[in-house]
């Protein structure tokens, strides 16, 4: 990656405070996206990869707050703003696409008013302007006859054609970065196919990264730049989508990449992972893998690994990066 | 048709255990009187199942996918007796069971199918413990008196699924998705059925999980002779659990072929859009240019094929003249262009440029 | 994949699985139930709520004492010879002319005020809580019929509980009592007086648990676990008994402990109407009737004590309904 990251995350921690102590959803996570970048996140549910996203963009659900860390966009820190301050920064700057679209759209509104008021809350400019731009946007996320539809209410929309909505809701006010928390989850795979074609395409045409969350590594692979696995609230492994699918380094990663099933062959045995993800109420102590982990070591079960970079890739295991060369 | 073919894929000479013709299922979703009366509206009804045709054969797994809308699920509920079917013959053991009424004699049957469920959260009642939900199927057929059998039965059941047999005396919400999964594959054996049907079996699941749980049916398919119908919308589960696949688009099968000859060879052109669309992780293509358009609605079906609003390949015909599933050998298609040999040579999924 | 149906618990978002609590199965034995009931969530949040603890204390006080009447009342109210006219009207033991006998004064007939309310109060509990149980039983027997059978059997006990409650539930029990009263034979009034008033009362008050567990019980009968009954041929109303109904008691519960505040007000509106129990089993409704006509010659405390008592008891118990209401709903959690 060259030049300045544009969003930067460092050492975020999430909690949810109950009365057994504070859960910690996400344990020091760090990411950087660059301008343009499609950063896949994956992991299982549970993973903290939605509860990453959710603080990044400061809609996190009550009573989950940011316990630590820090998150910049473009130098500006946004962990610390207030709700007023955030509101500019949330659909001016970073926009958000969810996995039910029928969340993101109110039903009592037409689509062109939503997209309208949108813009015109973002940007300088009038009823006809923000009109005229919202049929622009329609046309350009490919829903037919554009300018008609503007007048159509949500329900009127199939599954996949309001999930083109949301996303030119997200782009209403020309976002440097959009977040996707699943946005393809809940569709059938031939509009899957469709929405993550869209969203890469847009994303190459206005220079807006993606920070693209799912628990589909197919879909990461043919869409994201680079990857970061998470695994029971932390970061295990990050680097080159091509480098984490092929040749992984943090035995979670070697794992879920093998034991995924494939069209093309049909072995006797799925390879599988004994076990399941810790909670958060039950974290073991050290690496959160090694209880499941076929190359669990003496220093996997007191000592939490840091990041060490691997080139291309770096990764937290004691065993896999054993190195003691943080990533700066 | 016949049971499925020799040679690739399935071995022949397998007795077929369910044999499924015409089977139509259709739901009346009109709106209610007064609303038609008033509002001068139409009655609507769903085909969510139009006329199939399937053979089940016995000791293997026959997949069925398809789309949300395309009626898999509808042909779930069919087999285990959940719905009556609108027309059509469902024979399961020389039995039609979509013709039998009578509870007393559908028990037997009953009692020799079971079905898993997707949703592991939904399908073990909150308020029963482990125990006594494993048990209701041995009670429910009356299998087992003794209540120490009952218990020895149900911890060897849970141990048969790996879990433990203390976990009867655990209640669902303590378990993980997966176990749960477990807890319902060990309810679906308890009356020793040979035939299951596993409705998305792991699509509630994650990916480590649903390793776990695929490789266990196909162990228990291995050990007890099990019939499987998998219901799943993911090739990919799907090319790992089957020995012979039907494709299903809005209500009609499209395909029907020998699991090994689907994939290396799809010839209805729903089921290659099918495989071209599914990203793969191990061949990724980046550069795909999707096929545009969506499902149309299954209220509103179009005319002819019912597929011929997305297909490359449509013609008047299709447009006009639906197309009957035919058996040419090496399978089962539905389809103008295949049988008029307008079909382009397949290229595979996921090749670049394919 | 990551769209699991179920509801992950509160505050462990998205988390797919629920730990085993480690204190859920710390002991066995009713020592060990104790302790996991004081440390379940819904114990927890009780403690953390102050009013709810009052009105817990205040509502286990006035039922505890009116249980235990006959062993704690100063005099027995009902026993005529120990009644005293010339006590007629005493007034409480602050007041000038105050008797210890007699701690919140005496009625017009010189019974001790504090005994008659002790009584009263248990003769309201007693009418309001079967009414309660009548019109829950009748509630959620015609709602789980309703909401398993569907079709024209929900048509028809649907369309009567919109048709009820279109009548405000005073009027209902009023209807019922004066039918009741003019279907029994004049001698059998006084006996059966009890008896009608809990009928009229669970009559008026069935329609809110049908449509509740109706609504229960059309959401579970799709789930999955009733499919699966379902297919292993259980009989439906076996399903219906042992699958569905302890899955939509939940709500009912709640809805029981307001019914409870509610029948008791409404066995006191009928009471102070005449149409409830007879002066010879006063409840706090005919104690406060009866006082009513002294309230303006000076005798304030014969109807204003039994109305306090009738307003602590159920605000109590209308406060702790309340609570309950919004602890077990995940929604407001």
């Amino acid at each position: 990656m060259a030049g300045q990251p544009l969003l930067t995350v460092r050492d975020l921690v999430v909690e949810f405070p109950t009365r057994r102590g504070a859960l910690r959803v996400v344990d020091g996570v760090s990411l950087d996206i660059a301008p343009g970048e499609v950063l896949g996140v994956v992991g299982e549910s549970g993973a903290g990869k939605s509860q990453t996203g959710a603080a990044i963009i400061g809609l996190l659900e009550p009573p989950g707050r940011i316990a630590g860390g820090a998150v910049h966009l473009e130098g500006q820190r946004l962990d610390t703003l207030s709700g007023e301050q955030w509101r500019r920064v949330r659909g001016r700057r970073i926009g958000a696409v969810f996995q039910d679209p029928l969340t993101s759209l109110n039903p009592l509104y037409t689509v062109g008013r939503q997209l309208t008021e949108t813009i015109r809350t973002h940007l300088d400019m009038t009823e006809a302007q923000a009109r005229a731009r919202a049929r622009a946007l329609l046309g350009e996320v490919g829903i037919p006859a554009a300018g008609e539809r503007l007048d159509a209410y949500p329900h009127q929309f199939s599954g996949g054609m309001r999930q083109r909505v949301v996303i030119a809701l997200a782009l209403c006010a020309n976002p440097r970065l959009i977040i996707a928390d699943e946005p393809t989850t809940a569709l059938d795979v031939s509009i899957q196919a469709q929405i993550t074609a869209l969203l890469k395409r847009l994303c190459r045409d206005h220079g807006t990264a993606v920070m693209l969350i799912t628990h589909d590594m197919g879909v990461i692979a043919e869409t994201a730049d680079r990857v970061a696995v998470m695994y029971a609230g932390r970061l295990v492994e990050t680097g080159p989508v091509d480098a984490v699918v092929n040749r992984p380094l943090h035995p979670y990663t070697e794992g879920l990449m093998a034991c995924i099933p494939t069209m093309h062959d049909r072995p006797p045995r799925l390879a599988q992972i004994e076990g399941a993800m810790p909670a958060p109420r039950a974290m073991p102590p050290g690496c959160a893998f090694h209880p499941r982990c076929p190359l669990a070591m003496e220093p996997c079960v007191s000592m939490r690994p840091p990041m060490v970079a691997r080139p291309p890739s770096a990764a937290a295991c004691w065993v896999r990066a054993p190195e003691p060369e943080p990533v700066s | 048709m016949t049971a499925p073919r020799d040679g690739i894929g399935a071995p022949g000479g397998e007795a077929v255990l369910v044999r499924l013709r015409g089977v139509t299922k259709h739901f009346d979703v009109s709106p209610p009187l007064l609303a038609r009366l008033l509002e001068g509206r139409r009655r609507q009804v769903l085909k969510a199942v139009d006329g199939l045709d399937l053979d089940v054969a016995r000791g293997r797994t026959t997949a069925l996918v398809g789309e949300s809308g395309c009626g898999k699920s509808t042909v779930a509920r069919l087999l285990v007796t959940l719905y009556r079917p609108t027309a059509g013959d469902m024979i399961f053991e020389g039995v039609d069971i979509g013709r039998l009424r009578d509870r007393r004699a559908l028990a037997p049957l009953r009692r020799r199918m079971q079905m898993i469920f997707q949703d592991p959260f939904a399908s073990l009642n909150p308020r029963w413990r482990v125990g006594r939900i494993i048990a209701e199927p041995i009670r429910a057929h009356g299998l087992l008196d003794d209540p120490a059998a009952i218990r020895r039965r149900v911890a060897e059941l849970l141990e048969h699924v790996g879990l433990r047999a203390a976990d009867a005396e655990r209640f669902p919400h303590e378990f993980s998705g997966g176990q749960r999964q477990r807890i319902s594959i060990a309810r679906g054996l308890a009356s020793s059925p040979h035939f299951l049907v596993c409705d998305e079996p792991t699509s509630a699941l994650d990916v480590s999980v649903q390793a776990q749980i695929l490789n266990l049916l196909r162990d228990l398919q291995r050990d007890l002779g099990l019939t499987y119908l998998v219901i799943s919308h993911d090739l990919a589960v799907v090319r790992f659990m089957a020995d012979t696949i039907g494709v299903m688009y809005l209500g009609r099968l499209c395909e029907v072929a020998p699991a090994d000859l689907l994939f290396a060879r799809p010839r209805h052109p729903y089921t290659r859009l099918l495989m071209e669309t599914v990203p793969d992780l191990r061949r990724p293509d980046r550069d795909r240019q999707p096929l545009a358009g969506e499902v149309p609605s299954p209220l509103d079906p179009p005319p002819g094929c019912a597929f011929h609003t997305r297909c490359p390949l449509a013609d008047d015909r299709c447009r006009q003249e639906r197309p009957g599933l035919r058996d040419d050998g090496a399978g089962q298609v539905a389809c103008h262009a295949v049988e008029e040999g307008r079909l382009p040579a397949w290229r595979g999924a996921g090749m670049p440029g394919g | 994949m990551s769209h699991p149906r179920g509801q992950p618990k509160a505050g462990e978002p998205g988390a797919p699985f629920v730990v085993p609590d480690p204190g859920a199965r710390k002991g066995q034995g009713p020592l060990g139930v104790l302790a996991r009931a004081w440390d379940s969530d819904i114990a927890y949040a009780f403690r953390r709520s102050p009013v709810t603890v009052v009105a817990a204390v205040v509502a286990v006080l006035l039922v505890g004492a009116s249980l235990m009447a006959p062993l704690i009342a100063p005099t027995d109210p009902f026993a005529l010879e120990t009644v005293d006219l010339m006590a007629a009207f005493t007034p409480p033991l602050w007041m000038e002319g105050g008797d210890p006998a007699f701690p919140l004064g005496a009625d017009s007939q010189g019974r001790d005020l504090l005994s008659a309310i002790l009584y009263g109060m248990r003769i309201s509990l007693a009418v309001g809580a079967a009414s309660v149980v009548f019109a829950m039983l009748l509630g959620v027997g015609l709602g789980l019929l309703a909401g398993y059978a569907g079709g024209w059997v929900d048509a028809v006990i649907m369309r009567v509980a919109d048709v009820q409650l279109s009548f405000p539930a005073i009027l209902i029990a009023l209807l019922v009592d004066g039918v009741a009263r003019g279907l029994l034979p004049r001698e059998m009034h006084h006996d059966m007086a009890m008896f009608v008033i809990i009928f009229a009362i669970g009559v008026s008050g069935w329609v809110q648990y049908a449509r509740t567990v109706r609504g229960s019980t059309m959401v579970e009968k799709n789930r999955e676990y009733v499919m699966a009954a379902h297919i292993m041929g259980v009989h439906p109303w076996v399903i219906a008994v042992r699958h569905v109904l302890p899955n939509v008691m939940g709500p009912v519960l709640v809805i029981a402990t307001i019914h409870l505040a509610v029948a008791v007000i409404t066995e006191a509106t009928l009471s102070f109407l005449g149409v409830g129990l007879p002066p010879t089993e006063p409840s706090l409704g005919t104690l406060i009737r009866i006082g009513n006509d002294f309230l303006f010659s000076g005798e304030w405390w014969i109807t204003i004590f039994p109305g306090l008592a009738l307003v602590l008891l159920v605000l109590s118990v209308n406060l702790l309904g309340d609570w309950l209401r919004d602890a077990l709903n995940p929604k407001l959690r």
